[in-house]
């Protein structure tokens, strides 16, 4: 029953809501979906922006990867769909 | 801090009605969605209620449309902000659907094809409170605004008007749904600007 | 987070799509591909962000450019392309995204596929391998519904003329008197025509309406590319990136 109609967008979108919490780029992190064990880099999420909140899901299953939601002065973060998201560390060399 | 930019407003109508706290009226009918529109085949679609483990209630499409309907008019409130004043639905009163069903229920959690869920006590799904929207502005109601059914309780923010709705759980309890998981108020009265869970 | 940006020029690309030249103070140097979230408020508070990638290449000069097309249902894309004058200040979040950049280190050859405004970033592609003197190879299949939507035209084709791109047109609406292929969308015959073939090894960038980007990628795909080897953007259905 998914979608045929291309309404989402990338994670490269949600880059700039999470430069709020993360320090790294998330977008370039590669991450494993905790519900079908795919791996890609997080820009390559199927990114849904037009609801109260970010959610990303996999491009392979559609489940939820992670979602983002700011309240006020807080950030509220769910990344239960994934089982990791790896950072490259060299990019925080002092 | 903001800087102001010159010469931006966002669109407004001319309307004077009555806005709940931070809400901006729009014209337009804004399509949010968590995830991908699902196409339903209306010979699989069904509506059910169910309390634990008992399935009460199940209608298919054509049962469903043979139920008793009503065309209303209201007002929708979404939490991120706007508000469209206006609106004509039609569909089946949740009353109609619960009708005859004994419960001592103090809950309800509503689930969507997609897996979106949303909670609401059980009273404000009663008394001409809420609806099973399938006809919007004398149209089909197309499926990017939840369509071929979705839940209308246009009392409270619209992320509880569950859009693609599939049926409703009876509960003893409270069960957030999912926005209410993540920061949403679990209640979201438009009108004490529910919107978060400090609200 | 938030830069403060001067507008400094406005540069009409077609009837509705403009070029806005941003002078930004303390702007840290952006990488070709990558985008800013741009922030409006209104008196009253509300405000709104969209995101629009940076046209420019990375210059010394603290210069943001963004080639912004106007919806008509937008909220705000009519501001930018219409009301944005030159003095006003807009408020920029960025340079975001690391994934779909390139670098002027990388020397392998370069396929670029643009939908509509998709070719926003990689115009940004290829101002910044010129800038740099690159030498590495760069194909461009730009898909446009009709020439008179087409973004940079004089400067794409002094890049072609000088054999600095290679660049095959698809105009998917209305075609030129004479055009070789008639007006249609992208289809495995263009393919292989016009990009490097996937034994060069090349990266390709798809950039484009979601559902512009699903097509290109898997034609890409089906004609050998690695999954690997291709990058991605996606603009909304519409081509605004909202």
């Amino acid at each position: 029953m998914s979608s045929h109609i291309y309404d989402y967008l990338d994670g490269n979108a949600a880059g700039g809501e999470l430069s709020k919490i993360f320090a790294a780029d998330v977008t370039v992190a590669e991450g494993q979906c905790a519900h079908c064990g795919s791996t890609k880099r997080f820009a390559e999420a199927h990114l849904y922006m037009q609801c109260p909140g970010v959610v990303a899901r996999c491009a392979v299953c559609e489940q939820i990867l992670l979602r983002l939601v700011t309240v006020r002065d807080r950030a509220l973060l769910d990344l239960s769909g994934m089982t990791y998201l790896s950072f490259d560390t060299s990019q925080f060399e002092q | 801090m903001a800087i102001i930019s010159r010469g931006f407003s966002h669109r407004a109508s001319a309307e004077d009605k009555k806005l709940p706290p931070g809400q901006y009226v729009t014209t337009d009918f804004p399509v949010l969605s968590a995830g991908p529109t699902p196409h339903l085949s209306l010979d699989k679609w069904e509506f059910t209620i169910n309390e634990g483990d008992n399935l009460l209630r199940r209608w298919d499409w054509k049962s469903f449309l043979e139920l008793p309907a009503q065309t209303f008019t209201v007002d929708l409130h979404c939490v991120t902000r706007w508000s469209k004043f206006g609106t004509t639905w039609e569909g089946v009163s949740v009353d109609t659907l619960l009708a005859d069903i004994k419960t001592d229920a103090s809950h309800a959690l509503v689930h969507s094809y997609g897996g979106y869920t949303t909670n609401l006590p059980l009273p404000d799904l009663r008394k001409m409170q809420a609806w099973i929207a399938f006809r919007f502005e004398h149209e089909e109601l197309a499926p990017e605004h939840g369509g071929p059914a979705r839940l209308l309780v246009p009392h409270l923010y619209l992320w509880k008007s569950a859009k693609w709705v599939h049926g409703i759980t009876l509960m003893q309890q409270d069960t957030p749904g999912f926005w209410e998981r993540l920061g949403y108020h679990n209640y979201g009265d438009p009108w004490r600007e529910q919107r978060y869970w400090s609200d | 987070m938030w830069h403060v940006g001067e507008v400094i020029a406005l540069h009409d690309e077609t009837a509705t799509a403009r070029t806005i030249t941003l002078e930004v103070a303390g702007w840290p140097a952006h990488v070709a591909g990558q985008h800013v979230d741009v922030r409006l408020t209104a008196p009253d508070g509300y405000s709104a962000v969209r995101s629009y990638s940076i046209a420019s290449g990375p210059s010394s000069e603290r210069r943001v450019e963004l080639t912004v097309e106007r919806l008509d249902n937008g909220e705000v894309s009519p501001y930018l392309t219409q009301e944005l004058a030159v003095g006003d200040r807009l408020e920029l979040r960025g340079p975001i995204g690391g994934w779909f950049v390139w670098r002027t280190h990388q020397t392998e050859p370069v396929q670029l596929v643009a939908g509509g405004s998709g070719i926003v970033p990689l115009m940004s592609m290829i101002r910044s391998r010129k800038a740099a003197g690159s030498a590495a190879p760069f194909r461009l299949l730009y898909s446009v519904r009709e020439r008179a939507a087409v973004f940079y035209r004089d400067e794409l084709r002094a890049l072609t003329e000088n054999e600095d791109l290679s660049l095959t047109y698809a105009y998917t609406r209305l075609a030129p008197a004479g055009w070789p292929r008639p007006p249609g969308r992208i289809d495995p015959t263009l393919i292989a025509n016009a990009t490097w073939p996937s034994n060069l090894g090349p990266t390709c960038y798809v950039c484009g309406p979601t559902s512009f980007v699903e097509v290109a990628a898997s034609l890409l795909i089906a004609s050998g590319h690695s999954p690997e080897r291709i990058r991605t953007e996606r603009f909304g259905p519409t081509g605004d990136r909202k």
